[in-house]
C-alpha cells in the first residue's frame, strides 16, 4: 500500500467537514437559509399516558398571535400513518386515543417558532383516563398485547441439558433504556414545489423512508417528495425512523399553506416525544460445570417496547442474536418477549438490543466465576467459539472467523490483567470506604442487517472535465465519519487528492431506494456500492487509453503523481478531458449488495451476519461504599476493525463509542412516575457522560494485521456499533468491587445502570449479607 | 439616562432600542445569521451555545464563556461578545481550531463550535495549564455524544502549547472601545413585549424595585433564562444588575468575607476558598464553567432553591444575608431567609444586597458533599456541609449540619446537632448523629433519588465528615492524582 495517495482509503485522514465543523461553518437543518415566508411547527404533545380524547379545544391556540394555522388528525391529506413496519399503529397525529405521554395530538403552524411554542401550551384537552401499562412488570401482569412477535432460537435440547449438568443456576438482570442524546435535536424543513413537489431537508438515517412517508402522508407518489440530509448533529439510531414525524408534520403544514415550514423541536419535547434504547428484563438458566465449561442456557429477554412496533421487532430479535455474545452454548434456548407498554415507542440505538444480550451473556458468565470461584476472564476463555467445533450459534450459523480467544488472550497481557487484579485485590483488604474493581469482557457483533433486503446500497460518481470529481451514495453523515471514507474510496482508486474530491449531500434525488444508515453498515454497503462506481467509470478510461495509446490495460495505472499510461505520465485531469472528447462517459452509478446472507425467522435458522466485528475491553473503577458513587480509573480496549478504512476515524468511534455505553451502564437513568409522565426528559435531569467522566488512563488500540477474512471494502470491518458494547466492562468492574464485600464470594448482581443509588443498594444487601 | 443596550458583537457596535427584555442572546444571534452557534438544550446544559462575552473590569479585559441560550441580550450593555464566527476561519484558524482539526477533535461537530469556545476562554483565562483536571473543568459545561472526549482533550494541551490568537494583539483596542461604552447611565427600554431598567447604581435599583416591586431582578439568568426558555414566562420588567458597581464588589474584611449580589461563583471562588478550601472544591462542581460565569453566589440563594448548592454551604459556615429596600437595611442568618417551599424571607420591593461569610474559628473544620448521579454539572440529590469546633479536649462546642436536597428548603440537622453538642467528636457520637439524622429529614422520592437514599447517604456523609476530621483522613473519591488509601 505504500503507493497511496494521501488520505488514500486505509490511511488516516480528517473528517471531511472538521475545519467546517470547527469554523461553525457546517450547516445543519436549522442552519440552512430558508425561503421567504418560511413558518414554523410545534408539536402539541398528550398530557396522559393511556386515554380517550374527549374533546380539543384548540380556539385559543388558533387565536394567538402569529399563528397561521393549527393541524390536526383531519389535516393529513394522505394516510395519518407513520409506522416505518407498515404496522398501521403510529397515527402522524393522534386520532380517537393517546396511547403514551408525548403523543402528538395537533401542531401548531405560525410565523415564529416562539409564537408557535407560546400558542401550543393554550390547548385544552379534555380526557377519559384509562389505565396505563408503563414497563415490563406491569405489562406481563396485564397481559398487554406484543408489538410483534415473540421469536425462540434453540440448538440442542436445553431441558435435557439443563438437568444433566453438574451445576444449575437461575438468575434475572435488569438493564435500563438510554435516550440518544444527538446535539442537534429533531429538525426538517419542507418547502412545497410546483405540481404537487416537495421539498424535504431532513436530520434523517434514513432519507428514502423519510420520503415515503411524507409522500404517504400527503398522498402522493415517490416521485413527487426529495429528501435531502448533508450531515446531522449525532444520530445514533435515534433518526433512524424518529426523524419522520417531523418531515411529515412539516410536509403536511407546507402543503397545507403553500410556504416552506421547519419543525425542530425543543430538547424536552424531543425527549417526551421520541423512542429511546429498549429496557430489557432477562431471565436466565444455565448449567455448567466445576471448571466453568457452560452447558446449557435458557434465557427469556423482555423489552419495553411503548404504545407502537416501531423496530421493536428486529430490536429484539437482534437481543437473541447477541445473547450468546462470544460464546458457545452448547444447549440453547433463547426467547424474546417484545412488550406493549404506554411509553415512547422505544426504537433503535447504537446495537439495536445486541449490547443488551450482550450484558446479558457477561452476566451468565460473572455468575458462573463466582459460583466456581474462577476468573471470570479463565471462564469467558473456556466457552469462546472455537474455531473448528464449537462454533454453532443459536441461529444455527456457523462462526467461521472467532477471533476472541486472541484478542482476550492479548489484552489480558497487554494491560496486565492478573497483577492489577492482584494489586487490586491487596488494596481492598485494607480500605475501608473505597473499593476498587477490574473486569475484562469481550464483544463479536455481527454485521448485516438482520432484515436481508435492507443489504444493498447504491452511488452516483461523476468525473467533471476537470478532473475534479463529486461523489454520492445512499448513506448519510452523523459524525461516524462514512463521508470521509467514501471520499478516502474515490482517493484511493483514482490516486487523487482531497481537494479533487467532493462529496455532496445525501438527497433521494441521486441515489434512490436506500436503506438506513445503520447497522454498522454504512461504510461496508456504500464504501462497495462506491467502489463499484469509480471502477465501472476507471474501466472505461482504462480502455479509452489503452485504445488511444495503443498500450495493455493492464500497464494503465492510478498513482499518486499522476496515471500511468504505459511509459507515459499524464494528469487525471488530461486523461478526464481526453475521455471526454473520445465521448466516454464519466459517470456511473454503483450498486452493491452483500453476499452469502440469509436469514428465516421463521426456522430461527440462517446466516443473518457476512461477518462478525471482534473486540475486547478492560476497565479499572473505583467505589465508594458510603455514596455508591465510582469513578473510571483505566480503560484499555483492543478492538477489531479489520484493515481499517481510516484507523484514525475508527479509534475515535472505539472512544466515542465506549463512553457512551458506559454512559448507558452507570449515569444515564431514565425516570417515568407512576402517571407515565418521563421526568428525564433534558440534561438537567438526564446525564450522558461529561468530560470528567472518560477513564483516566484510556487505551485504544486496533487490531494489527487483521484483514476481514470476508471480502468487504478494502478488507475492513464495520465500527459503529460493536465498540458500544465495551462499556458492559465498566459494570462489571463496579460489580467486581463491590464483590470484595464478602470476600467474593457471591456475585453482586449489580442491574443497569449502576447509578450511585442502585450501587449503594446493592453494596448494602451484599454487606448485609457478609454479616 | 440611555434608551439603548450597547455592545460589541465581533467588531461591529450594536445599539438596540427594539428588544425584548427577554429576548435570548442565541436566538438573537441566530436570527442574524449567525448560525455557528447551535442551540442543544435551551437551559444552559450541554454548551453548544457557548460564546465569549469579555468585560472591561478594572481595567482590564475579562474573557469569560457563557450559554447564550439562557443570556439575555439586555444584559450585555457594555460588553464585547465574540462567537465562533469571530474566531478564525478555515483558510487562518484559531490556535484551538487548528488543533481540534488536527486531533480529530469533532465527529458530528454540533457541539464543537461550543467546545472550541470554551476552549478559546480558557487559554485566556488565569493560570490555565494542560493539567487535566483543569481542562475538566474548563470543559464540564460542553457535551459531547460523539468523541467520548479524550480528543478533544488532547486537542486541548496541543492548544496549550500554542501561541497567540488574533484577539492578543488586539487588547488594547477592546479595552479602549469598551471603556467608551462605560458610560455610567442607567438604561431604561420600554417596549410591547415588557420592560428594561438596567440600574447604574444601588440607589437606582432600589428605587426602580419600590416603584415596581413585581420587577424581575436578574443576576446571572441561569435559573431566570429557563422561565423564559422552558416555562415561556413573560417578564413584564426585567431588572438586570450585572453594572452596580457596588454589588458587584467583594470585599475580603478581618472578619471574613462581603459578596455583593451581581457577584458570580467563578470570581468569588478563590476567596471563599481562602476560607473554606472544601467549599472552593464544592463551587469547581457546581454547575459548570459557563454557568459560574453568570450566576452569583446570591442569586443562587435569592431564588429559594431548595436544592442549590450553595445555601446549605453558607449556612453551615453561618453566613448572613444583607438585604435592602428603598433606603431600609436589615440582615439575617441566611437560614432563616428560607421561609418554607418557595416561600423567602424577602418583602416586595426587597432585594439581596450581599453576603457575609465570616472567617471560621481557628480550628473549626469545614466540609461540603455534593452527591449526583454525575460527577461534574449536575444538580445533587443531596448536598451536606458540615462545621464542626471542638475544644482541646476534643468536645464539640460548636457544629452546624447544613444539607440540601433534603427538605423543602437548605436545612440544619437540628437533631443531629443538639445529639453532637458537648460531647467527644469520637465514633460513639458519630453513630449518634447517625442515628438523630433520621429524625432531622422526610426527604422526597424523585427522579434524582429516592427518599431511601437521601436519608442513607445523609447519614453516611456524617461518616465521611467523621473520617476526614476525626479518623483517617480524606475519605472520598479522588478524581484525579490517585487515591486516597482509607
Amino acid at each position: 500500500m505504500s503507493d497511496l495517495v494521501p488520505g488514500a482509503a486505509s490511511t488516516s485522514m480528517k473528517h471531511e467537514s472538521a475545519l467546517l465543523h470547527v469554523t461553525g461553518q457546517a450547516a445543519y437543518i436549522d442552519d440552512l437559509p430558508v425561503p421567504r415566508g418560511t413558518l414554523h411547527l410545534v408539536p402539541g404533545l398528550s398530557t396522559k399516558a393511556h386515554a380517550r380524547i374527549v374533546s380539543m379545544d384548540l380556539d385559543a391556540v388558533r387565536a394567538a398571535p402569529g399563528v397561521v394555522c393549527v393541524l390536526t388528525a383531519d389535516d393529513v391529506s394522505g394516510e395519518n400513518q407513520i409506522s416505518p413496519v407498515h404496522r398501521e399503529d403510529e397515527p402522524l397525529l393522534a386520532t380517537d386515543h393517546v396511547h403514551f405521554w408525548g403523543q402528538t395530538m395537533f401542531a401548531v403552524v405560525a410565523t415564529s417558532r416562539q409564537a408557535a411554542r407560546q400558542a401550543v401550551r393554550l390547548a385544552k384537552i379534555e380526557y377519559e383516563e384509562k389505565p396505563a401499562i408503563l414497563n415490563i412488570a406491569q405489562a406481563r401482569e396485564n397481559g398487554s398485547p406484543m408489538v410483534w412477535r415473540s421469536l425462540t432460537m434453540q440448538r440442542g435440547d436445553v431441558e435435557r441439558g439443563l438437568k444433566a449438568a453438574p451445576r444449575r443456576l437461575s438468575g434475572q438482570i435488569e438493564i435500563g433504556g438510554q435516550e440518544h442524546f444527538y446535539l442537534e435535536g429533531q429538525a426538517a424543513l419542507a418547502q412545497p414545489g410546483e405540481a404537487g413537489e416537495m421539498r424535504v431537508w431532513s436530520s434523517t438515517q434514513h432519507p428514502s423512508e423519510t420520503q415515503h412517508l411524507v409522500a404517504s402522508v400527503l398522498g402522493r407518489p415517490h416521485h413527487l417528495v426529495t429528501t435531502e440530509v448533508r450531515r446531522m448533529g449525532g444520530a445514533f439510531g435515534g433518526k433512524e425512523t424518529q426523524a419522520n414525524a417531523w418531515a411529515c408534520l412539516a410536509a403536511v403544514a407546507a402543503d397545507r399553506t403553500g410556504q416552506a415550514v421547519k419543525a425542530r423541536l425543543d430538547r424536552d419535547d424531543d425527549m417526551m416525544a421520541t423512542g429511546k434504547r429498549h429496557d430489557f428484563l432477562i431471565d436466565y438458566d444455565v448449567g455448567f460445570t466445576d471448571e466453568g465449561d457452560i452447558l446449557a442456557v435458557d434465557m427469556v429477554l423482555a423489552a419495553r417496547c411503548g404504545w407502537a412496533a416501531d423496530l421493536s421487532g428486529p430490536v429484539t430479535d437482534r437481543a437473541l442474536f447477541h445473547a450468546d455474545n462470544a460464546y458457545f452454548y452448547p444447549d440453547v434456548r433463547l426467547k424474546s418477549e417484545p412488550l406493549r407498554t404506554n411509553t415512547q415507542s422505544n426504537t433503535a440505538y447504537r446495537g439495536f438490543g445486541g449490547p443488551q444480550g450482550i450484558v446479558a451473556a457477561e452476566r451468565v458468565i460473572e455468575e458462573v466465576a463466582f459460583a466456581t470461584g474462577l476468573d471470570p476472564v479463565a471462564v469467558r476463555l473456556r466457552n469462546v467459539y472455537g474455531t473448528g467445533t464449537r462454533n454453532l450459534t443459536p441461529y444455527h450459523m456457523t462462526v467461521e472467523d472467532s477471533i476472541t480467544a486472541e484478542i482476550l488472550t492479548k489484552l489480558v497481557e497487554r494491560c496486565d490483567y492478573q497483577a492489577r487484579k492482584a494489586e487490586i485485590r491487596a488494596f481492598n483488604r485494607t480500605s475501608r470506604i473505597i473499593r476498587r474493581g477490574i473486569a475484562l469482557t469481550p464483544v463479536k457483533f455481527g454485521i448485516s442487517f438482520t432484515a436481508t433486503h435492507y443489504n444493498q446500497a447504491g452511488a452516483l460518481v461523476h468525473v467533471y472535465t476537470d478532473g475534479s470529481v463529486q461523489v454520492n451514495h445512499g448513506g448519510t453523515e452523523m459524525g461516524q465519519g462514512l463521508h470521509t471514507k467514501m471520499v478516502q474510496i474515490v482517493l484511493r482508486e483514482f490516486g487523487l487528492t482531497a481537494d479533487r474530491v467532493r462529496i455532496t449531500a445525501t438527497t433521494t434525488g441521486k441515489v434512490p431506494n436506500t436503506s438506513a444508515t445503520a447497522a454498522s453498515s454504512g461504510a461496508d454497503l456504500n464504501g462497495m456500492a462506491v467502489l463499484d462506481a469509480v471502477r465501472k467509470i476507471k474501466d472505461r478510461m482504462i480502455t479509452f487509453a489503452a485504445e488511444k495509446w495503443s498500450v495493455a490495460a493492464e500497464d494503465i495505472h492510478f498513482r499518486s503523481d499522476g496515471v500511468h499510461v504505459g511509459a507515459e505520465v499524464m494528469t487525471f485531469q488530461q486523461l478526464a478531458w481526453q475521455a471526454y472528447f473520445a465521448r466516454v462517459s464519466l459517470s456511473s452509478n454503483g450498486f452493491y449488495k452483500t453476499p452469502k446472507i440469509s436469514w428465516n425467522p421463521e426456522t430461527g435458522r440462517g446466516r443473518p451476519f457476512f461477518y462478525f466485528a471482534y473486540g475486547a475491553a478492560c476497565a479499572e473503577v473505583s467505589v465508594d461504599l458510603l455514596t455508591g458513587e465510582h469513578s473510571i480509573d483505566r480503560v484499555d480496549i483492543l478492538h477489531d476493525a479489520g484493515q481499517s478504512l481510516n484507523p484514525d476515524i475508527d479509534i475515535g468511534q472505539i472512544e466515542g463509542g465506549f463512553v457512551q455505553g458506559a454512559g448507558w451502564l452507570t449515569t444515564e437513568e431514565l425516570v417515568w412516575d407512576g402517571a407515565g409522565r418521563l421526568r428525564t426528559h433534558a440534561p438537567s435531569t438526564y446525564k450522558i457522560p461529561a468530560c470528567s467522566d472518560r477513564p483516566r488512563i484510556f487505551n485504544v488500540e486496533l487490531l494489527e494485521n487483521a484483514p476481514n477474512r470476508e471480502e468487504t471494502i478494502f478488507r475492513s470491518k464495520a465500527v459503529g456499533e460493536p465498540p458500544f458494547v465495551h462499556g458492559v466492562a465498566v459494570l462489571q468492574a463496579i460489580s467486581d468491587a463491590i464483590a470484595s464485600l464478602d470476600d467474593y464470594r457471591t456475585c453482586p448482581k449489580l442491574n443497569a445502570p449502576a447509578t450511585p443509588e442502585r450501587v449503594l443498594k446493592n453494596l448494602m444487601a451484599l454487606r448485609e449479607k457478609a454479616g | 439616562m440611555r434608551q439603548t443596550v450597547r455592545f460589541y458583537l465581533g467588531d461591529d457596535l450594536c445599539t438596540l432600542r427594539d428588544i425584548s427584555p427577554t429576548l435570548t442572546l442565541l436566538d438573537w444571534l441566530r436570527d442574524r445569521g449567525r448560525t455557528g452557534t447551535k442551540e442543544g438544550c435551551n437551559e444552559g446544559d450541554c454548551g453548544a451555545c457557548t460564546v465569549l462575552v469579555v468585560r472591561l473590569e478594572d481595567g482590564r479585559l475579562n474573557w469569560r464563556a457563557v450559554n447564550a441560550c439562557i443570556q439575555f441580550v439586555s444584559m450585555l450593555d457594555g460588553a464585547q461578545v465574540y462567537t465562533i464566527e469571530d474566531l478564525g476561519t478555515a483558510d487562518a484558524p484559531h490556535p484551538v481550531q487548528t488543533a481540534m482539526v488536527e486531533q480529530h477533535g469533532s465527529q458530528c461537530g454540533f457541539c464543537t463550535p461550543g467546545f472550541v469556545m470554551s476552549m478559546a476562554a480558557y487559554r485566556k483565562s488565569e493560570g490555565a495549564s494542560a493539567d487535566e483536571q483543569a481542562i475538566d473543568d474548563a470543559l464540564a459545561g460542553n457535551l459531547c455524544r460523539c468523541t467520548g472526549y479524550a480528543p478533544i482533550v488532547r486537542a486541548m494541551k496541543q492548544a496549550m502549547a500554542a501561541g497567540p490568537d488574533r484577539f492578543d494583539a488586539q487588547v488594547e483596542a477592546i479595552v479602549e472601545r469598551l471603556m467608551v461604552l462605560q458610560d455610567g447611565e442607567s438604561v431604561r427600554l420600554e417596549g410591547p413585549e415588557g420592560t428594561l431598567s438596567i440600574p447604574a447604581s444601588a440607589d437606582d435599583l432600589a428605587e426602580i424595585l419600590l416603584t415596581d416591586p413585581e420587577a424581575t431582578i436578574v443576576a446571572g439568568a441561569t435559573d431566570v433564562g429557563l422561565w423564559v426558555t422552558k416555562g415561556m414566562r413573560r417578564l413584564k420588567h426585567v431588572v438586570p444588575i450585572g453594572r452596580v458597581p457596588e454589588l458587584r464588589s467583594l470585599t475580603r474584611t478581618p472578619e471574613g468575607l462581603r459578596i455583593g449580589a451581581a457577584v458570580t461563583y467563578q470570581d468569588a471562588r478563590v476567596a471563599i476558598a481562602e476560607l473554606l478550601p472544601d467549599a472552593g472544591e464544592m463551587i469547581r462542581r457546581l454547575g459548570s464553567t459557563q454557568v459560574r460565569n453568570s450566576a452569583t453566589v446570591c442569586g443562587n440563594i435569592a431564588n429559594g432553591s431548595p436544592i442549590g448548592d450553595g445555601p446549605p454551604m453558607f449556612i453551615a459556615a453561618n453566613a448572613t444575608l444583607h438585604l435592602r429596600r428603598g433606603a431600609e437595611r436589615r440582615s439575617i442568618v441566611l437560614e432563616d431567609y428560607f421561609i418554607a417551599y418557595g416561600k423567602q424571607d424577602r418583602q416586595p420591593g426587597e432585594f439581596v444586597e450581599a453576603l457575609s461569610i465570616p472567617k471560621p474559628a481557628p480550628g473549626a473544620q469545614f466540609r461540603a458533599y455534593k452527591i449526583s448521579k454525575r460527577f461534574d454539572q449536575d444538580i445533587s440529590a443531596v448536598l451536606g456541609a458540615f462545621m464542626i469546633e471542638t475544644d482541646d479536649g476534643g468536645r464539640i462546642i460548636a457544629v452546624r449540619l447544613a444539607y440540601g436536597g433534603m427538605a423543602a428548603t437548605p436545612k440544619r440537622a437540628s437533631g443531629a446537632e443538639a445529639v453532637l453538642i458537648g460531647r467527644v467528636w469520637d465514633q460513639d457520637a458519630l453513630e449518634a448523629a447517625r442515628s438523630a439524622i433520621l429524625e432531622d429529614f422526610a426527604p422526597l422520592t424523585d427522579m434524582r433519588a429516592s427518599a431511601w437514599y437521601r436519608q442513607t447517604v445523609a447519614a453516611n456523609l456524617l461518616t465521611r465528615f467523621f473520617e476526614e476530621t476525626a479518623g483517617h483522613g480524606q475519605a472520598r473519591l479522588a478524581r484525579t492524582g490517585g487515591l486516597a488509601h482509607v
